[in-house]
């Protein structure tokens, strides 16, 4: 059990800047997941912590240890690897038994570990096997159960779910998540998948272009993205974002599209003041966004009206392909609205929960 | 009773299309080949009598020669389609793998049929002499020595060219892409030059010439600069068989080092690191994942080398003619056979030494098929 410190930490392949001056504080026990799109630098940032890439600048903590050049095998890690990595020559008690094997563990403490993982994981009927006799999702637990064996102070996963089929996924989720409060150990997890990490993370890392953008809790996260980029990546389907002016009338602030024109609720006017004039990015998601007459009672309404381009029913909701001006936006309402393409629709916005981004760096106002 | 009464009618309304089909059938069937058979008859004569000026001749050969093989595939195709669908089913496979069995059994398995009658039979071939070939194969002192150093070749040229090839390919695996490229292409040029190509090569390195004189082998002018007396290294036995083996392990190691390589490049990245997290260090990575994991490529390899060294000839014929302790089974066959002339003998040794090969490229061909289902 121990917290890992990324400090000041840069990777580079050649003129590549893998990962630009990373710094984060990983508590012990925390479930942390890396997140963001594929070259965001967020396997590599797991890699320099297993020791399979060398930092370039900075330093790398486990615990209070200073890692940079300690060898993989002796930082008191385990990973599993996307691909699940099995040895293909050995059975899958072999696999899992490999690393205690090498650390020259006693024999009964080897198979007592083995079995209790196996026990855990539901695959003590599959030791004999060897890796190309299993299922993918058999083969992802031999892979968690390698990595439990060895009890490490830190497991490391990248992106384990991503080759299983998206039932098992979900269900392999869940276990993942009870395994960590089963253990208790630090676990980091690289994914790109913004949902996995709203369900499992104790803290999610967004990275961009090797740069970390912002590292809070699922909650928090979606609530009170810190730019841009982590406000669109964070939330399915995305936040939708228009460009718009602040403008000031009768002592009411009001978001101005163009197309339409926006009251700003009491509480949020403050923060927003200083930007009077200013061109900003208006967000709003489209869980915030109602068809009206099913308005739930009790929002910051601010009322919209938007042409219908394209409707989704789900079931218990509709995603309503919206156009207001030449602008597109999604909203997501009650499935009882009866609307069709080209139609004109009244929709109502819960300002409250409105964001509000600087329109040259991007960062959230509020 | 209505429903009978048609069917009879369609049966009896089906007799005429039916024998017309069948006659039409028949006819092509005897026909096509029959044309197919003439033709490619004349342009052979044409090739073998015909006083056309020798371009003519080469261009109609080549017309003939595809054109004709062609023209037989397409014609058996035909005759086959004629068959109801499940005769043609049946016999569709022939019509493809026939031409290549039929080549095989003309130039392989009579021919190995004649050596096993052969073997039988005296030095010209006339009287029949049961198993006393086979028994001088057995006992007689060359062979006996044959024996002896086929064996020195197999288990040393193997042993060294997979070890060595093994060895090269993980550590140029390591070093950076261009520098691999120029020790791979470096180790692999012996396999670019003929086995007596070779010899003559390392005639040179071997070369002796009595004390005193200028020494132009490389081995004796190193000896000689040390201050020892040259040594006539081909003539020293039974260190000047492996003299010879060490010029065929030269040649085989890139053989070795290239299948071998192209296995270690097939190993993910993943799986080394994995391993490497699981504590293994570069010998405990090398020796439990990387050599179980090309295991199949290891075996292929070395008996492919077992198979090349039990024939092994060219090298002993080009150094040492078998002289001087060096004889091996392949070199005592063509002398039995093209300096004695004792065909019973030659053939005896032949069937020998396929006797030996056997067994090897049984195991070797089974683990070909193994391998196309990896692990």
């Amino acid at each position: 059990m121990a917290s890992v410190t990324y400090e000041n930490v840069t990777k580079r392949f050649g003129e590549v800047v893998a990962v630009n001056n990373m710094n984060l504080e990983v508590q012990d026990k925390e479930f942390l997941v890396l997140v963001g799109p594929s070259g965001c630098g967020k396997t590599t940032a797991l890699r320099l912590l297993a020791g399979l890439e060398e930092v370039t600048h900075g330093n790398i903590y486990i615990g209070d240890r200073l890692v940079n050049d300690i060898a993989p095998k002796d930082r008191d890690i385990a990973m599993v690897f996307q691909s699940y990595a099995l040895y293909p020559h050995m059975s899958v008690y072999d696999n899992m038994a490999f690393g205690l094997k090498l650390r020259k563990t006693p024999k009964a403490e080897i198979d007592r570990r083995v079995k209790e993982a196996a026990e855990i994981l539901g695959i003590s009927q599959l030791l004999d096997r060897k890796p190309k006799q299993l299922s993918g999702g058999q083969r992802q637990r031999v892979a968690v159960g390698r990595a439990i064996v060895r009890e490490p102070a830190v497991f490391l996963f990248d992106e384990p779910l991503s080759n299983l089929d998206a039932k098992l996924r979900v269900q392999t989720r869940a276990e993942l998540a009870k395994l960590h409060l089963r253990l208790g150990t630090t676990f980091i997890y690289v994914t790109h998948d913004q949902v996995e990490a709203m369900t499992m993370a104790t803290r999610i890392a967004v990275m961009r272009d090797g740069i970390l953008q912002q590292l809070d809790t699922p909650q928090n996260l979606y609530d009170h993205p810190g730019n841009v980029f982590v406000a669109g990546f964070i939330g399915s389907p995305s936040m939708n974002f228009f460009d718009a002016t602040l403008v000031e009338s009768d002592g009411q602030l009001f978001v101005d599209g163009g197309s339409f024109r926006l009251e700003v609720p009491e509480d949020k006017i403050a923060p927003l003041l200083p930007h009077k004039g200013k061109e900003v990015i208006f967000g709003i998601r489209p869980e915030d966004i109602h068809a009206k007459p099913f308005v739930p009672p009790g929002i910051a309404k601010a009322d919209m009206k938007a042409d219908v381009d394209v409707t989704e029913l789900m079931g218990n909701e509709i995603f309503v392909y919206c156009l207001t001006g030449n602008k597109s936006f999604i909203a997501r309402v009650d499935p009882r609205l009866r609307a069709r393409p080209g139609e004109q629709i009244e929709l109502a916005l819960n300002m409250a929960n409105m964001h509000i981004f600087e329109r040259d760096t991007e960062l959230a106002i509020i | 009773m209505k429903q009978t009464s048609t069917e009879e009618v369609g049966r009896l309304t089906g007799i005429l299309p039916w024998l017309g089909t069948n006659l039409s059938r028949l006819f092509v069937s005897l026909f096509v080949p029959a044309v197919t058979f003439y033709v490619l008859l004349v342009v052979f004569r044409f090739l073998r009598d015909g006083q056309a000026p020798q371009w003519v001749t080469a261009i109609v050969a080549i017309i003939w020669g595809v054109g004709g093989v062609l023209a037989l595939f397409l014609m058996a195709n035909l005759i086959i389609e004629r068959f109801p669908a499940q005769w043609k089913r049946r016999l569709t496979p022939f019509v493809f793998v026939g031409p290549a069995l039929a080549i095989l059994a003309w130039y392989l398995f009579i021919p190995t049929l004649r050596t096993l009658w052969a073997s039988l039979f005296d030095a010209r071939g006339e009287k029949f002499v049961g198993f006393q070939n086979y028994v001088y194969a057995f006992t007689s002192k060359a062979m006996l020595e044959s024996f002896r150093n086929n064996l020195i070749w197999l288990v040393v040229v193997t042993a060294f060219s997979v070890g060595f090839g093994l060895i090269i390919a993980v550590l140029a695996d390591r070093t950076h892409p261009a520098f691999e490229t120029i020790i791979k292409a470096l180790i692999f040029m012996p396999m670019a030059i003929s086995m007596v190509g070779a010899s003559v090569i390392w005639k040179f390195i071997y070369e002796f010439r009595p004390p005193g004189a200028e020494q132009i082998g490389l081995l004796n002018a190193i000896v000689t600069a040390l201050g020892a007396p040259p040594q006539a290294w081909l003539l020293k036995q039974p260190w000047n068989t492996l003299f010879l083996v060490v010029i065929v392990i030269w040649l085989q190691t890139g053989y070795a080092m290239v299948i071998i390589s192209a296995a270690i490049k097939g190993i993910p990245a993943e799986l080394l690191e994995a391993g490497r997290i699981d504590g293994a260090n570069e010998f405990q990575a090398f020796f439990k994942i990387t050599v179980p994991y090309i295991r199949g490529t290891l075996i292929t390899v070395s008996t492919t080398i077992i198979l090349f060294t039990l024939k092994i000839f060219d090298v002993v014929q080009s150094m040492t003619g078998g002289n001087f302790g060096t004889q091996v089974i392949a070199n005592e066959q063509y002398s039995q056979m093209f300096r004695a002339f004792n065909f019973g003998r030659g053939a005896a040794i032949a069937v020998v030494l396929l006797l030996a090969v056997i067994p090897v490229m049984y195991y070797n061909l089974r683990q070909f098929a193994q391998q196309t289902e990896a692990f």
